[in-house]
């Protein structure tokens, strides 16, 4: 069925900023314009005071199927997504049985088609298993449907065995993708190692394991030629290097994640295990880093990290308590909240959801462009609502933003010109 | 008079007048447990449980004891008697515990905020016998008690903390209390053992330990886990001993007339000369005598008993 969307402000991040109608038709963006001509029988959302953008791209989420589906589902994951605006996520490999073969691969997107939410991409591992050693078999997982591989949470350790990575996947043209944290030095730690960590006798990791590993991958980069995705920046080193690197000509991204720019290592405070995160929360200074990165281009992407763990497992002690928070319900709110601070223009901080993701892996996606799939999500940037766990569509509830008063809530979600979710009445 | 708080998590959150209060508190339990009958009817027909999730034979003892000489029932739960090895999480262990109508839960736990999550989930008050290594304030509570009681006053003491400062919820505890009373705080120690900012907490760190003992009233020597020699923290348990070890030409560094702790075990021969530790300088002995008064006088306290 054919959607007019009426009145809105279409912003396609780099191309167009107005007031206008938007038709999809046949699943693809059919035309924008000041007088649409819209086909009888169509259906019409009227947009005025809203904000009509490309559906927003999470290159990170964790959606736990096959193997912790009391965590997430990739049905529920998707859920998540479009309720918060996401109409394509790429999965990280780090299920059970990991991610490391077609197999496991055409078994998440099968998941996906059932769903039917939004466009879920699943992330290949680099190496068997994650542990480091063999590579995977990266060319099946590629043609199979994964577009980028990472070791996510278990980053490669070997700088020979990463050197191999970027190297053969340039044969695929694929995006690498590391979780920056030198294991040994972050060793046994479960939050920012400063002030904070000394006060409450927490053990720490310091920034230098991301540091550390940040410089490496980028002289790997150098080294490959090789498409370097960095996840979830968080300190201030990173942002330097990142802008070095980007000034050299490094092929280099980064993304960071909204808790990363909202909150500080002070949320540990009361040991709440919903603040305990790997890059852990750091300090004022790295949280000033970040945006500056994201206000200049050095930090590319915002992505969420959406990492669900069940209630009893964050009901441990802060220690024993997994690493990882949801975000896909709260990632638009935070980061409009930006805006705000004057930190982004409205466009750049839509682009660092959609356009940027999309650049970054060289997806199809993130853009209104007339003629590509029709992934639209319509927002009120003004709506103020409060953060209530109890009604994610997420089926974990591990966000430190609960009973915040937050800005910009998201109204309809189209996935392939198709009405995903609606705040009315919820996911379709 | 009565602590106005439900739980004792820590020293980091209680006043002067707080921390005053508990010592003069135990002046009075110090007498008890002098008698011939070293017992108190102040808490009879309260419960008090013992909930350990480490290895203690001190603390635990001493918590026994206290809480026996107070008239109170005492419970001993540890973790290879309990359900905790089915999988029970803490709260729910101490959620059970409570409903056998705990007055008081006193915990040790390997993971910093346990005492503090534990208290935010049951209505029974909550004593920290140490956690991770965060906090272990009814330990420095007592060694308050034992530098007051050797006519020592805070306003200006000079005391000297030496060893693994980073892995001791002893030593955060007493830089708390002792930089809120007033005292001059040295740290020593190797700076791999130093934890991050310490200095922040109000403490000043010193790279050589001859030159933090000058002049001290107050030598507090911290435990070596000997096991920690494989992290890369120092290189041997040698070396370790001649650079951070007290001996006794080390403790003619300190003032005369100063005292020498430790909270226990202590390595003979590595943190501390088995002449130190015998010597008339060594209160470490008081330090555990004293702890059975204190912990009297907070469980006083906390049970709001009069």
């Amino acid at each position: 069925m054919a959607i007019l969307i009426s009145g809105g402000q279409i912003i396609d991040p780099g191309r167009f900023n107005g007031i206008a109608d938007l038709l999809i038709d046949q699943g693809r963006i059919a035309s924008i314009g000041a007088d649409v001509k819209a086909p009888t029988g169509v259906m019409k959302i009227a947009a005025e005071g809203r904000l009509v953008v490309p559906g927003f791209v999470d290159l990170h989420v964790h959606f736990r199927e096959p193997g912790y589906e009391y965590k997430e589902t990739i049905r529920s994951g998707a859920a998540s997504a479009v309720a918060g605006g996401f109409t394509t996520v790429c999965c990280m490999p780090n299920t059970n049985p990991v991610n490391d073969n077609q197999a496991i691969t055409e078994f998440m997107l099968e998941r996906a088609r059932a769903a039917g939410l939004a466009n879920v991409l699943p992330i290949g591992a680099i190496t068997k298993g994650s542990e480091g050693k063999e590579l995977a078999e990266i060319g099946d997982l590629r043609r199979a449907g994964c577009v980028a591989i990472s070791d996510d949470g278990k980053p490669v350790m070997s700088s020979l065995v990463m050197r191999r990575a970027m190297e053969y996947a340039l044969a695929f043209d694929v995006p690498v993708v590391d979780h920056c944290e030198d294991l040994h030095l972050a060793e046994g730690g479960c939050m920012n190692e400063g002030l904070v960590s000394t006060e409450l006798g927490l053990p720490g990791i310091p920034s230098a394991a991301e540091d550390v590993m940040v410089a490496r991958n980028v002289a790997l980069a150098e080294l490959t030629g090789a498409r370097l995705h960095l996840a979830h920046i968080s300190t201030e080193g990173s942002v330097r290097m990142v802008r070095e690197a980007k000034s050299r000509g490094i092929h280099v991204t980064a993304e960071a994640c909204p808790h990363h720019f909202t909150i500080t290592e002070e949320a540990v405070r009361g040991y709440d295990t919903c603040a305990k995160m790997n890059p852990p929360l750091r300090t004022w200074k790295d949280v000033q880093a970040i945006k500056d990165g994201l206000r200049d281009g050095t930090i590319d992407v915002i992505a969420t990290d959406h990492a669900p763990h069940a209630t009893q497992e964050k009901q441990q002690g802060f220690t024993e308590a997994p690493f990882g928070i949801v975000g896909l319900e709260t990632a638009l709110s935070l980061t409009l909240a930006l805006v705000d601070e004057g930190v982004l223009s409205l466009e750049a901080a839509i682009g660092k959801l959609s356009t940027g993701p999309a650049h970054a892996f060289g997806l199809n996606k993130g853009t209104l462009a007339v003629g590509s799939d029709a992934d639209v999500t319509i927002i009120d940037p003004h709506e103020q609502w409060k953060v209530d766990p109890t009604k994610f569509r997420s089926k974990s509830r591990n966000t430190p933003f609960a009973g915040w008063k937050v800005k910009g809530r998201v109204h309809t979600t189209i996935v392939g010109g198709r009405v995903v979710f609606d705040a009315a009445v919820g996911e379709q | 008079m009565s602590l106005k708080r439900k739980d004792l998590l820590g020293l980091a959150p209680l006043s002067v007048d707080e921390i005053t209060l508990i010592l003069e508190t135990a002046d009075s339990f110090k007498e008890v447990t002098g008698r011939e009958i070293k017992k108190v009817p102040a808490l009879r027909g309260r419960t008090v449980v013992n909930l350990f999730f480490e290895p203690s034979t001190r603390t635990r003892t001493s918590f026994e004891l206290a809480a026996k000489r107070l008239s109170a029932d005492v419970i001993n739960f540890s973790p290879s008697s309990s359900s905790v090895v089915k999988g029970e999480t803490l709260l729910d262990t101490a959620r059970n515990i409570e409903a056998m109508q705990a007055d008081i839960i006193v915990l040790r736990h390997p993971s910093a905020g346990a005492a503090e999550a534990l208290a935010r989930g049951v209505k029974s008050s909550v004593i920290n016998a140490g956690d991770g290594w965060h906090e272990h304030p009814t330990q420095a509570l007592l060694d308050l008690y034992t530098i007051r009681e050797r006519g020592l006053s805070f306003d200006g003491l000079k005391v000297a903390i030496v060893g693994d400062v980073a892995h001791s919820r002893v030593a955060r505890s007493n830089i708390h209390a002792l930089s809120k009373l007033g005292a001059e705080v040295r740290l020593a120690g190797p700076p791999t053992m130093m934890p991050w900012g310490v200095e922040k907490l109000g403490a000043r760190v010193y790279r050589d330990l001859d030159e933090a003992l000058r002049g001290v009233q107050v030598i507090m020597m911290l435990r070596l886990q000997l096991e920690r020699q494989g992290r890369a923290l120092f290189p041997t348990i040698r070396e370790y001993a001649r650079l951070y070890g007290l001996t006794a030409e080390r403790v003619r560094l300190a003032d005369s007339r100063a005292i020498v702790m430790h909270p226990g075990p202590i390595n003979r021969g590595v943190e501390i000369a088995p002449e130190v530790a015998d010597s008339l300088s060594s209160v470490i002995l008081d330090q555990v005598a004293n702890g059975v008064a204190v912990r009297m006088g907070i469980l006083y306290l906390m049970s709001g008993a009069s």
